[in-house]
């Protein structure tokens, strides 16, 4: 109620000073629905009332594919926004179009914005910077893929959350079996068993230094962890441990909602929607787990979600005000609010300070679980990855992992397609940069 | 016999021009770079392209995919067509002899004709809903254990069943016209000639219909080709996952979401060819073989 209220009055504050002074407007389009679009709304309000030279408009797009989308068709007609608002996906795309945005680093120091990419938390530093490990895109929302954990049901069960996968095959899904639950769910396969089963296990995604380095990429996902991995998914599935719901996020996370799946693989963003909702029952969370059998030293997880791109083709007085709007995004307060906001994770390193020092992490254990992951130790793999029509590619996983979980195809046989496919599309994108 | 005739050779232009224009500006200027993009890779902010040729032609044939989206896309067009039409035929035929409330009962049967694909498409989301959708409980009376956005066959039943209701009342329109149309006396006559119900059906009604049937044989395959492209979506839910689609699904998905312009440039150039084939079709093989009273 008082978040409707102070909402209600800084909107009101902005419209009032829009009408005295000459601003320099700009405009910020985003793909945050519902109530992280509101905290959007709130960020972008907060802005506008805290100086006089500036003002942001933020505009919902839809979906993450629709931003992208509507983004790039407005920048082949002159009308781009200022801002522009790209997931982990689309990276490749957005910025093999060199030209098409002004790298976040060189827009900030352009704009006397002081820049230390050592201020960020080490997880989401590389994910959309160049090869060189120059920053493009302002990280935003940035998430990662965690196991959130109905208390309740493992305590009737007599359990704790696994850390590994062998520990919930063996002691896990069996008691929460019995205890009368679906031991687990997820909500994005390619996202969660495919891209961070790699950086999980440091293992490598593609060729040419997981894509950065060129665009004669190859995807490396037809190795034997990851389809020993689907292989026992099946096996789950098939003794009633786990359940698969289609492919629409929502689809998966309602059977954990409702308390009939006891534990659920989703993002770290997640947590403020499932603190709003009534669930019934207490929640945690903790880190994905891995296979020992794999590797005995698990890796920090790829941050999901999206980065904020400053288009080229403004003027001077935009970027300045799209670099003023980024240093206040990136202050520790504002990331703060975000981070309690909506789950997503605190972006800098003194903004993670100020949530410890206010003890929100005492409050909400949970919600320091996908911080602490993106802060694990690093590998040579889990920077982040570079693969051009990764939309399409993600769309090839997908299928034919719903055509494995219903018995229309094999382990072997899906990723031996997943792999040609991909190859296929990333020759056709290399062709697209020529 | 005196020919109505302009004198004025600009007039006629003129009057055309509106049409001309809006086919020109809505179809060929488009189609023009459709057809032109096919032939490229490009960056799809519009830095770099690279000329391919044929490629994203040769490329489509040679995906196993593609080729799977194709096959069903001739099966749910065929099963779509075949069960509008049949079963706005025997609707038509049983209304059509309705006398009491007869206006009702036609009105309830036109009404699905005003829902939008997606309207409809969502409306299919509630009755095959996982949980608690009536039809997916009705199956499991039955025994199927039926999961939509889970099961390919479940999923492809769900866009069938909806995309057959959809469009039954048009059709249903179409017949009941036509019936009415068909003369009192020839029916009397073949009341009189054969005393079979279904014998004058076949013998009689069916033919005369022809016309109205092939019509809609053209219009109903056109539907399940193109404006189903609401319903697959919606009941899709924004994910494609391992849902089935049909080909102009496939364009939108790699254009739209995907920014492969040229596959998808490809891809619609196929579309219209066959769009054009069925054209061709209908007025040069069907046409001539049926009489139109």
């Amino acid at each position: 109620m008082t978040f409707f209220k102070l909402s209600t009055a800084a909107v009101a504050a902005t419209l009032a000073a829009t009408s005295v002074f000459a601003e320099t407007e700009i405009t910020w389009w985003h793909a945050m629905g519902g109530q992280l679009g509101e905290t959007v709304n709130q960020i972008a309000a907060d802005f506008n009332a805290a100086q006089d030279d500036y003002t942001i408009t933020p505009v919902y797009k839809g979906s993450y594919e629709e931003t992208l989308t509507a983004g790039i068709a407005a920048f082949r007609a002159g009308e781009q926004p200022n801002i522009m608002q790209v997931f982990d996906a689309g990276a490749a795309t957005v910025i093999g179009a060199k030209g098409a945005t002004v790298p976040v680093q060189d827009l900030l120091e352009a704009n006397g914005v002081a820049f230390d990419i050592n201020d960020y938390i080490s997880g989401v530093r590389y994910f959309y910077a160049d090869s060189e490990g120059k920053m493009i895109g302002m990280p935003f929302n940035s998430s990662s893929p965690i196991m959130y954990f109905n208390v309740d049901a493992l305590a009737a069960a007599g359990v704790s959350a696994p850390k590994t996968w062998e520990e919930f095959q063996t002691v896990t899904a069996p008691a929460l079996k019995a205890a009368g639950y679906i031991a687990l769910s997820q909500s994005h396969l390619p996202w969660i068993f495919t891209e961070n089963f790699m950086s999980r296990h440091n293992l490598p995604f593609a060729t040419n230094n997981n894509g950065y380095d060129g665009t004669d990429t190859k995807i490396l996902v037809n190795n034997d962890a990851i389809k020993n991995h689907f292989t026992s998914v099946l096996d789950w599935k098939e003794a009633g441990f786990f359940e698969w719901y289609g492919t629409g996020w929502g689809d998966n996370a309602k059977p954990f909602e409702e308390g009939k799946v006891a534990m659920w693989l989703g993002s770290s963003g997640s947590f403020g929607g499932l603190l709003q909702k009534d669930l019934g029952f207490e929640f945690s969370a903790t880190n994905l787990p891995y296979w020992e059998a794999v590797t005995t030293e698990p890796t920090q997880t790829f941050i999901g979600g999206a980065a904020l791109f400053a288009m080229a083709g403004k003027s001077a007085d935009e970027n300045k005000a799209t670099a003023e709007f980024f240093k206040f995004l990136t202050s520790a307060d504002v990331q703060y609010f975000w981070h309690q906001a909506t789950g997503y994770v605190p972006i800098t390193e003194a903004a993670y300070e100020v949530a410890k020092a206010d003890g929100h992490y005492d409050r909400f254990p949970a919600a320091e679980v996908g911080i602490q992951q993106l802060s694990l130790a690093a590998g040579e793999n889990t920077k982040g990855y570079r693969m051009g029509f990764y939309v399409q590619i993600r769309d090839v996983m997908n299928r034919e992992y719903g055509r494995i979980l219903t018995g229309e195809t094999s382990v072997e046989e899906a990723f031996q397609n997943i792999e040609t496919e991909a190859n296929q599309l990333l020759a056709r994108f290399a062709k697209t940069q020529g | 016999m005196k020919r109505a005739g302009f004198t004025n050779v600009w007039l006629p232009i003129a009057l055309l021009l509106p049409q001309l224009s809006i086919i020109a500006i809505f179809f060929y200027w488009p189609a023009g770079w459709a057809l032109q993009s096919s032939f490229y890779l490009q960056d799809p902010f519009g830095f770099g392209s690279t000329f391919v040729g044929f490629e994203n032609y040769t490329d489509l044939t040679r995906n196993r995919e593609y080729l799977r989206i194709a096959g069903f896309t001739v099966v749910f067009c065929g099963l779509v067509t075949f069960f509008s039409l049949a079963l706005a035929l025997l609707l038509a035929v049983k209304a059509d002899k309705v006398i009491r409330g007869a206006k009702t009962y036609r009105t309830l049967l036109m009404w699905v004709y005003a829902i939008a694909p997606p309207v409809a498409g969502f409306m299919g989301i509630m009755f095959f809903d996982q949980r608690n959708g009536p039809i997916t409980e009705f199956f499991q009376v039955l025994g199927w254990d039926f999961k939509l956005g889970v099961n390919y066959f479940d999923t492809a039943t769900a866009m069938i069943m909806v995309s057959v209701w959809k469009q039954i009342p048009v059709n249903f329109i179409f017949f009941l016209s036509g019936l009415q149309s068909i003369p009192r006396a020839v029916r009397e006559a073949a009341m009189i000639d054969n005393r079979s119900a279904a014998g004058r059906f076949w013998g009689v009604t069916f033919p005369l219909l022809a016309p109205t049937a092939f019509f809609l044989l053209i219009i109903n395959i056109t539907y399940a080709l193109f404006d189903t492209f609401g319903i697959i979506d919606t009941l899709m839910k924004g994910e494609p996952g391992n849902n089935p689609m049909t080909l102009v699904y496939k364009v939108y998905l790699d254009g739209f979401r995907g920014n492969d312009l040229g596959g998808s440039s490809a891809q619609s150039v196929i579309l219209m060819i066959l769009v054009l084939a069925l054209t061709v079709f209908q007025f040069r093989l069907i046409e001539r073989r049926i009489h139109y009273t």
